[in-house]
């Protein structure tokens, strides 16, 4: 067993106490910005990127990745407690958390909620601690025109699993691949897209997108909203925690469902907002008890919580291996990577073994420690919510402008971050989704080079990615899923009503 | 978003925003082929050249965003929705007109001045509290900020004539 004698050297890296420290710091700060409107796990990590270029990238990536946790078991709180989602993949949370709370049963539905949070996370990072080792070793024999398939298959995955439009799907993302190209070429050293504007040489960077898109169009939105906090009270202690331990094992088939489904979408690029509408929609058709869900069933809260962060967790897999990230925090930390001058990907695991395995261990210890904290501090994190907003929302917005001045003591980037902003709100009230865009400006480099060594190989013809079994086979799935939401279309206009 | 129709109160439909944002695209689109063209989007002496790549971006976002325009054009006489009710309007620029006078002030007074004056205003002007309580957590989050950056991460932040004074 190979991976446990490096996994147990993973622990040792980690195990120091200035690590430990980040660790808990991570956490509570990841914690908070799950609670808070306007500051998801994305946005989060990417404020507090800069704030790491100066430590090891092992202590730093234990930060950033325990900020990511915390974020995850943060989301909880506010739909139990508030009916509000702190972040996207906790809005299945509150249909059954939130109608517990008002039955008064807050802290039964937040033990539950974060106890399955912790199994769903486990079980990920035990399939991660097996499965990623073998995913680099195979994807060591990768050339370029396989990587390019595997990118190609990332996109084209978001038109296939999304469900919105799939040209505005497709918009969105090639806005982020032009953005990316935006600046110096790294092949002929030539400039692209620039206008011969001093600002633009150094084209835009994605923390600043992301800050801007997730941060400030937020919080736009939520001023829409007109957010006014009415929420339950919870009170969590020992004795509640204890019984809702006593029930969880009632609902063992609905964690193992939520796990896999979890895991599965997490590795795939759909991300645990889909993975916890999904597995809420089946454990809900599965139980014997499905049509009281929403009224306040502990299983309707242990479902899409289980998912989500077994998702979460999941998508750092491809991300690691293959640096190929399964949401738009998997990809901030991927740029994090690329900045510590870190190379993601295959030989990540032959050359970085201390990095890579410090943070397997420190995704054990992490959610181990992010459970301890969210069941002992959960009134804190509540008194949080209630600061009201008008003090909120001009904070958060330092909190941005801070942030995207950072990323390259650059002023322009602080005008750029407004400007995705209203770019964030106007997409998300048009249905254009911003995750895919992310995508495509961190990958955006990467997948032009490998698609332009692939027709170096090829001289320019595109059967290369048909070459052999495994791009052909990636290749055709990618442009399936493409062409999947125009099948359906077709499908459904064809058959006789 | 709610598709129903409703009597709009003023404010732009949601379908008329949507035909801007895609002719937006559209141009967006056309710039980026545009300009890769230029650079060379063909085959060169040593391979693909610079343009190579994000010429045919440019031209699949013209292709989609055009797709999408066109289907708002087809929507145009029946689709009602308004993109933002006036009240809601009025919400967002509380927060966004501040916001870009802030980013304003930071360049001239530098970040910390700015940022508690505007924590500062903002909670007065939008929350009502008194200036005594709004001056302090304004006043408090910079204080916090200043020995965060410039001291602990040693990150320099922009700072202003204020700062200049205290000898940083």
């Amino acid at each position: 067993m190979e991976e446990i004698t490096a996994l147990f050297h993973g622990f040792a890296v980690v195990l120091t106490p200035f690590n430990l420290m980040l660790m808990l710091i991570g956490i509570t700060l990841g914690v908070i910005i799950g609670v808070l409107p306007g500051l998801g796990g994305a946005n989060g990590v990417a404020i507090l990127l800069p704030l790491t270029f100066t430590m090891s990238p092992t202590s730093a990536i234990i930060m950033l990745s325990c900020i990511y946790w915390g974020a995850l078991f943060g989301g909880a709180i506010t739909s139990i407690l508030f009916n509000i989602p702190g972040e996207p993949w906790s809005v299945a949370t509150t249909f059954d958390g939130y109608p517990m709370a008002q039955q008064g049963n807050a802290g039964e539905a937040l033990t539950g909620a974060f106890t399955s949070s912790f199994v769903g996370a486990l079980v990920a990072v035990i399939m991660f601690t097996f499965l990623a080792p073998l995913v680099a070793k195979f994807a060591l024999q990768f050339g370029p025109p396989e990587f390019f398939s595997v990118y190609l298959l990332t996109f084209c995955s978001f038109v296939g699993t999304g469900k919105g439009n799939p040209f505005k799907i497709i918009a969105s993302m090639m806005l982020g691949f032009a953005m990316a190209a935006v600046g110096i070429d790294i092949v002929t050293g030539q400039l692209r897209l620039t206008f011969e504007l001093e600002v633009m040489l150094s084209g835009f960077h994605f923390l600043v997108a992301v800050i801007g898109l997730f941060g400030i169009g937020e919080i736009l939105l939520s001023m829409e909203e007109g957010l006014s906090f009415s929420g339950q009270t919870a009170r969590i202690n020992t004795r509640i925690v204890i019984e809702t331990w006593k029930k969880l094992p009632r609902y063992w088939a609905t964690s193992i469902r939520s796990c896999v489904i979890g895991c599965w979408m997490g590795i795939i690029p759909g991300g645990a907002t889909p993975a916890s509408f999904m597995s809420y929609g089946v454990a809900r058709r599965m139980s014997a008890r499905g049509d009281k869900f929403g009224t306040g069933e502990l299983e309707g809260v242990v479902a899409p919580e289980t998912a989500a962060h077994a998702a979460g967790t999941s998508a750092l897999l491809p991300m690691i291996t293959l640096g190929i990230p399964g949401s738009p925090t998997a990809a901030v930390l991927l740029g994090g990577l690329l900045i510590w001058g870190l190379q993601p990907g295959p030989l990540l695991f032959v050359e970085q073994k201390d990095f890579v395995w410090g943070l397997i261990a420190s995704m054990y210890l992490g959610n181990i420690a992010g459970l301890i904290v969210v069941l002992t501090a959960v009134p804190l994190f509540a008194a949080i919510l209630r600061v009201p907003f008008p003090i909120i929302a001009p904070v958060i917005v330092v909190i941005c402008a801070i942030g995207a001045y950072t990323v390259k003591n650059n002023m322009f980037d602080v005008w750029l971050m407004l400007v995705f902003g209203v770019v964030g709100y106007v997409f998300k009230k048009l249905d254009y989704p911003l995750a895919p865009m992310v995508l495509a400006l961190v990958l955006g480099d990467a997948a032009e080079s490998a698609f332009r060594q692939s027709m170096l190989m090829s001289q320019g013809t595109m059967t290369i990615f048909w070459s052999n079994w495994l791009a052909g086979s990636l290749t055709t799935l990618a442009l399936a899923l493409l062409l999947w939401p125009f099948i359906s279309q077709l499908k459904a206009k064809l058959r006789p009503t | 978003m709610s598709h129903e129709p409703q009597a709009a109160p003023g404010g732009t439909r949601t379908v008329v925003i949507d035909l801007v944002t895609a002719a937006i695209i559209f141009g967006l689109g056309a710039l980026v082929s545009w300009d890769t063209y230029r650079l060379g989007a063909s085959w060169g002496a040593e391979g693909p050249q610079a343009g190579y790549f994000p010429f045919y971006i440019g031209l699949i976002i013209c292709i989609s965003s055009a797709v999408v325009l066109g289907q708002s054009l087809a929507k145009l006489g029946r689709d009602k929705s308004v993109f933002v009710q006036r009240e809601q309007l009025r919400q967002v620029m509380i927060i966004l007109l501040p916001s870009t006078v802030y980013v304003l002030g930071i360049q001239f007074l530098g970040i910390y001045v700015s940022s508690a004056v505007f924590i500062c205003l903002f909670m007065r002007i939008v929350g009502s509290y008194t200036w005594l309580r709004s001056a302090v957590v304004g006043v408090a989050v910079s204080s916090v900020t200043f020995p965060l950056f410039e001291i602990w991460f040693t990150i320099p932040l922009p700072k202003g004539p204020l700062e200049a004074l205290l000898g940083y």
